[in-house]
């Protein structure tokens, strides 16, 4: 079968790559970039493990194709670190224990990153209704609230974004 | 840091940078060899039918693809798994003359990649001649069901009638007895990262490696080695270092185990396979769905004399191991917290065209619990009693530990009345009496469930045999099975490092964190400078037919091992530094990270010292000791033995206990369920690291949650799967879970090295009922009890439809405890 | 669970699009958002010859306000619309039906024409077309033609449109300055398709009700406008009876289906509870 090539930037830097055109953009990152931090847990949009940021904002790249996304801006888990420390949102996570097995993590990270983005201030129920995207299994998402919680006066002084946008 | 400081403390996570970063190592990660094909299963789409042919050949043209295998390759290559029944039912890896549930592998493609192996799987014609279906276990029963298994002649896959006491005279005796009928539904924890196996053949050593998040127990691994006709030392398992959860599920990867490395034997190439989340819903593993009918036995004051519990436990088209531990995992808890001693319990096992059922967190005590506790609501609602009243009433008394249970159980140490006091006092149970009195007189429908458990943990491998007759297990070729063992190692390097290794399978649970505690508390040193190893593979780690990471086993089982280790690691330590002190062992301690003069001046010793002494001059050595620094500890429970002539087993080597308590109110007019209040205290014994520990019990609460309101693998009639997304399937979300109010109570076990209990499942099992009983209470004005779950709106909105409708003029709102007249529950059916 | 083989065609413009549909002579689906199709694509329920994708149409990302009509280009994104303060201004029911839609991550990529084209009975935006009396725009081979909400939705997951046709545009009528509005939804969980959504709308005269909107997701075929409840509204007012009577009216309009999830007589029961609690709120919320 005939390859496309694609050229996209992950995680600030240029990347290339060709695949087949139903390829998902999930198995590019994974397979073809070698960004095994970005999971597949139901490739139909429900689970969120697989939640990137394209052009800043959350999406499933189970649901896209890795076509779709040549000339993006993709934000992966293994982009969120700065300078050789955890993202504060990272850090939240491991202070509150929001995270048990690690395999929704990815997901969940970039999908609250997203919502600190549109909602810096956010309620407790407005966080749950946000973190309603990804399911995990281990947590209760006691640990995850309370991390998010705590991170988002953090980013709302630091703003330490991986991209600014419009929301 | 002075010793003893690091357990106890919710020390920060050392999986989590990793898990955190993307750095994490699933199996879907890195693939440990190169020139991987990859595999795509061929499952039926009828729920029973007869095969009368394969035909691949359109398949192995298709662009990439490197062969197939089919049923008729497994039925020529492989021998059926051993069962832990004695009927006939030869289950296989996939099928090979007959499917019996939708979803069963009958063929598996091996392509360049999984998009082609897909397309060609949808190539590969299977000749299916279909046959009558049959789901419901009480249906598969009657005498004109359709059989699966012809050589078993019924549905039947197992059945056992278990006397404790006299129940009969229990009964005959008995002032009140309370009747009721149960339906419990098919569940899975559903982990996000779904199965996945690499294989590996060594044709000219003879050696299969197969790479999986397989989670134990590794029984499995004689097992499938059986059923590949491979000798043990020539089949490797070897577990990566994170598994993206399991709660019981991944215990029943083994048959693709099997199946991969089957395909990767005959192939000739290495063969990766990742389950989709369509074949995990289909096909994966579940807690059985169950029918149960319950009789409690009491006296007026409410002191229960006697229970009968019967069942009918579906475990799908086979019984696959360690089925049927769906009715025999709890034997020894059987009885719950509760003292009475006459029980009779009839289980049957039975076999229908649903998928196959194993461990799913809390493996049976949901069920269990579920009953039992509805049972205690019913009769003190009978009675007229406060549930409080009656539960307290019965409770097993704190000086009565160690306690033995009629059924054989061991409950190692609990305080249960102080613990249910501590979960009443956190939810301020007689405020919320209150408030329901309130809510009850303002017509709104507000209601208190409770529930307690005695949570096992740590399997004892010999409950099994409880599914066998005592006349088979008494005959001279049985083989009598017992034990819950775990082992870990622990080496100091040249310059004074510590790696702890250990053989289990942490899915989430943080053994990398509990274990450096647990070695810094006993060398001296800080959590950060202990380096721990838990990547299992059965050819280099010291492993038994019971290691594994399940059964909530780690922290107990496998702490004792890792505490043993270390203790054994610093007796050679000090014995060392007796030596090149010139004194004896008995004449100097180890503490802060070193050997010391108990009296008297010296220069201690530390572990740097004593490692670089140690590995680079053995001569310095005292006569006779073993050079190295290293110890392996296996620690074992002499608590876990065979079951007995009178099928009396410990069926768990340690118990905690969980008390709750729960208010709900539910909305009459759209069915909605509110969680108010949700108040739960464990007891599991000595807490290593409390963040930890509630983290699972959070996690195990929600699970128990998505059972009760949420979750069911719902089949038709014809048996085709109808929740077989994550759109159908409801996971809960953030937004369902519950606020929880957690407490503990510590009694330290008496059995394991650091007195700590397993506590892995947790609420899973308590939450159903607790949630059952709090929605029966708040809609006890319409006559209505919980009998069958999960209570989805439209099933209660069903109930409190048909209630409003039989009730010929409305009942007037009681108020509280304690109500007189019986309630006539509208029973869910 | 891989998407089975299709060719793929990344269109620049609806010309382009309209063109290729037309090549494949209706074995070609049109990719907007994805979030529907995708699953289809990755369960292969769907089989499409082609695919031709209509997110790099520049033209058909715009929210624009003419005439007192709000016209959505269909590939605008359901996230745009949560945050567009035109939209807020001129349709806050939309604006909160779309946060009933999926999750924010899904909202990044869904597209009101997809989901409007896509005609899942159960989703929000049908509702809310088909409350407001809205219409879409299609272009097909023969040119444009505007199709009514009333005309467009035929049964589960299927439209008006033909096979070659694409939705290029929404048009909603601005809400009026003061009306009333709710969106209200059961659903198991939170970002799940609707087991029964009401979408309601009041303008308030003083006790009377002038305009009364109201339509259903999830409980039939199609979306249902409560018409006949509406009308009980602007004959006898917005008290409480006139309420509970067209609740009682919504209940009997509708014709749900049974599926796992709920039984046909709880949505018909869930569509007067939700038809009485939307237009409380919307009533509410009314300024004359």
């Amino acid at each position: 079968m005939t390859e496309t090539p694609i050229r996209l930037t992950v995680n600030g830097v240029p990347r290339t790559g060709q695949c087949v055109v139903r390829k998902l953009l999930v198995d590019f990152l994974r397979e073809d970039l070698a960004l095994t931090g970005t999971h597949v847990g139901c490739e139909h949009g429900i689970c969120g493990a697989c939640t990137v940021l394209v052009n800043g904002q959350a999406a499933r790249s189970c649901l896209m194709l890795a076509v779709q996304a040549d000339g993006a801006e993709i934000t992966t888990v293994e982009g969120l670190m700065q300078n050789g420390a955890l993202h504060p949102l990272q850090a939240a996570f491991r202070r509150h224990h929001g995270l048990q097995c690690g395999f929704c993590t990815p997901g969940m990270l970039l999908t609250a990153l997203d919502l600190l983005r549109v909602k810096p201030d956010p309620t407790e129920a407005e966080i749950r209704e946000g973190l309603s995207a990804v399911l995990c299994r281990c947590t209760g998402y006691h640990g995850i609230v309370k991390a998010v919680q705590a991170a988002a006066p953090e980013l709302r002084a630091a703003a330490p974004w991986p991209d600014r946008r419009s929301p | 840091m002075a010793s003893g400081s690091w357990i106890g403390r919710s020390v920060e996570r050392v999986e989590d940078g990793r898990l955190l970063t993307g750095r994490g190592a699933f199996i879907d990660d890195h693939p440990p060899v190169s020139n991987l094909s990859h595999a795509a299963i061929v499952r039926s789409p009828h729920a029973h039918a007869r095969i009368r042919g394969w035909d691949a050949s359109a398949a192995l043209a298709m662009e990439g693809v490197v062969g197939v295998i089919t049923g008729r390759d497994v039925a020529a290559s492989c021998k059926p798994f051993g069962v832990g029944v004695t009927a006939p039912v030869h289950y296989y890896p996939a099928a090979t003359d007959k499917v019996r549930f939708v979803g069963e592998p009958v063929a598996v493609v091996v392509a360049r990649d999984r998009y082609l192996a897909e397309d060609a799987a949808e190539a590969v014609v299977v000749d299916y001649e279909v046959l009558p279906a049959v789901v419901d276990p009480e249906k598969a029963l009657e005498p004109d069901a359709p059989i699966l298994h012809e050589a078993v002649g019924s549905n039947l896959a197992g059945h056992r009638r278990l006397v404790y006491g006299d129940p009969d005279r229990a009964f005959a005796e008995a002032e009140v007895i309370v009747r009721e009928r149960f339906r419990f539904p098919k569940y899975a924890s559903t982990p996000i990262e779904t199965y996945g196996v690499i294989a590996r053949w060594d044709g000219l050593d003879g050696v299969l490696t197969v790479w999986s998040n397989f989670m134990g127990p590794f029984i499995m691994h004689p097992l499938v080695a059986r059923v590949l006709g491979l000798p043990e030392n020539r089949l490797r398992f070897i577990v990566p270092p994170d598994i993206g959860g399991s709660f019981g599920i991944k215990s029943s990867i083994y048959p693709y185990l099997a199946l991969i490395g089957l395909a990767a034997m005959k192939l000739g190439v290495p063969v990766k396979w990742i389950e989709d989340r369509r074949e995990h819903l289909l096909a994966s593993s579940s807690g059985t769905d169950r029918v149960a009918w319950r009789e409690v036995a009491a006296r007026n004051d409410g002191t229960i004399v006697g229970m009968r519990f019967k069942w009918f436990d579906n475990v799908g088209g086979y019984i696959r191991s360690p089925e049927p531990g769906c009715s025999f995992r709890p034997t020894g808890n059987f009885v719950g917290p509760y003292r009475f001693q006459n029980l009779e319990v009839d289980a049957s096992v039975v076999m229908t065209n649903k998928s196959l059922t194993g461990p799913n967190r809390g493996y049976a005590c949901g069920h269990l619990y579920f009953e039992t506790e509805r049972m205690i609501d019913l009769l003190a609602e009978r009675l007229g009693l406060d549930p409080v009243e009656v539960r307290r009433r019965n409770l097993i008394d704190r000086a009565s530990f160690p306690y033995r249970t009629p059924t054989g159980g061991l409950y190692d140490s609990g305080d249960y009345a102080a613990t249910l006091d501590k979960a009443l006092v956190l939810a301020k149970y007689d405020e919320l009496r209150r408030e329901q009195a309130r809510a009850r007189a303002a017509g709104r429908y507000y209601g208190i469930g409770l529930a307690l458990a005695v949570d096992p943990s740590v399997s004892n491998m010999g409950y099994v045999a409880t599914a066998l007759d005592p006349q088979f297990r008494a005959k001279p070729e049985y083989l009598p099975k017992s034990g819950a063992v775990d082992s870990a190692t622990v080496k100091i390097d040249p310059l004074g490092r510590v790696i702890a290794i250990l053989g289990t399978t942490p899915q989430g649970q943080g053994h990398q964190t509990i274990v450096s505690q647990i070695v810094a508390d006993e060398l001296g040193v800080a959590p950060r400078d202990v380096t721990v190893v838990d990547e299992m593979d059965t050819f280099t780690r010291v492993w038994s037919i019971s290691s594994g990471t399940y059964s909530s086993r780690f922290g107990s089982v496998g702490t004792s091992a890792v505490a043993l280790a270390a203790r054994k690691l610093k007796a050679k330590l000090v014995e060392y530094a007796a030596h090149l002190m010139g004194v004896t062992p008995g004449e100097v301690e180890f503490r802060d990270g070193g050997v010391h003069r108990t009296s008297g001046k010296a220069t201690p010793y530390s572990i740097k010292d004593l490692a670089g002494r140690a590995h680079w001059n053995t001569e310095s050595l005292p006569e006779g000791m073993e050079p190295g620094l290293a110890a392996t500890a296996v620690f074992g429970f002499s608590v876990a033995r065979a079951v007995d002539a009178e099928d009396r087993v410990n069926s768990s080597n340690t118990y905690g206990f969980i008390a709750e308590v729960m208010a709900v109110e539910v909305d009459p007019d759209t069915a909605a369920i509110k969680i108010v209040k949700y108040v739960t205290v464990h007891d599991a014994g000595t807490i290593i690291n409390p963040m930890i520990v509630e983290g699972q019990i959070y996690g195990g609460a929600l699970h128990g949650l998505g059972g009760a309101l949420y979750e069911e693998l719902a089949y038709d009639d014809d048996g085709q799967l109808l929740t077989g997304t994550f759109m159908d399937y409801l996971v809960p979300t953030a937004s369902e879970a519950p606020d929880i109010e957690i407490a503990h109570v510590v009694s330290p076990s008496p059995l394991t090295t650091l007195g700590s209990k397993g506590l892995g499942e947790s609420s899973s099992m308590t939450v159903p009922a607790v949630i059952a009983n709090a929605v029966s209470d708040a809609l006890r004005p319409l006559g209505i009890s919980i009998t069958e779950l999960p209570m989805t709106p439209t099933r209660l909105h069903d109930l409190i439809t048909r209630a409003r409708s039989s009730a010929s003029e409305p009942r007037p709102p009681r108020s509280g405890h304690p109500r007189p007249e019986p309630a006539s529950p509208t029973p869910l059916q | 669970m891989k998407p089975p083989r299709f060719e793929y065609h990344a269109a620049h413009s609806v010309d382009e699009a309209v063109a290729l549909l037309g090549r494949y002579g209706g074995d070609a689906k049109v990719l907007a958002g994805g979030q529907s199709l995708m699953p289809m694509l990755n369960f292969r329920l769907a089989r499409p010859a082609a695919l031709v994708d209509v997110n790099r149409v520049a033209a058909l990302a715009y929210v624009r306000e003419d005439d007192g009509v709000v016209a959505f280009g269909a590939m605008t994104r359901q996230r745009t619309i949560e945050f567009s303060p035109m939209v807020a201004a001129r349709l806050p029911l939309l604006r909160e039906a779309t946060r009933w839609v999926g999750h924010l991550p899904i909202r990044s990529r869904g597209t009101i024409g997809g989901s409007i084209a896509h005609a899942d009975p159960s989703a929000e935006y049908p509702a809310v077309l088909t409350a407001l009396g809205g219409e879409v725009i299609v272009q097909g081979p023969r040119g444009r033609r505007t199709v009514k909400a009333a005309d467009l939705f035929e049964g589960y997951l299927t439209t008006s449109l033909g096979p070659e046709e694409l939705l290029v545009e929404v048009r909603l009528p601005a809400m009026p300055a003061g009306a009333g509005y709710a969106f209200e939804e059961f659903a198991r969980r939170h970002g799940d398709f609707a087991i029964v959504g009401i979408a309601a709308m009041v303008v308030r005269d003083g006790a009377r009700c002038a305009v009364a909107r109201l339509a259903t997701a999830g409980t039939g075929p199609v979306p249902v406008r409560l018409r006949a409840a509406e009308e009980i509204l602007e004959r006898d007012g917005l008290g409480d009876a006139a309420v509970a009577a067209a609740g009682a009216r919504a209940a009997e309009l509708v014709d749900p289906d049974a599926d796992v999830h709920a039984s046909a007589e709880y949505r018909r029961h869930l569509t007067g509870v939700l038809t009485v609690r939307a237009l409380k709120r919307a009533i509410a919320g009314a300024t004359s």
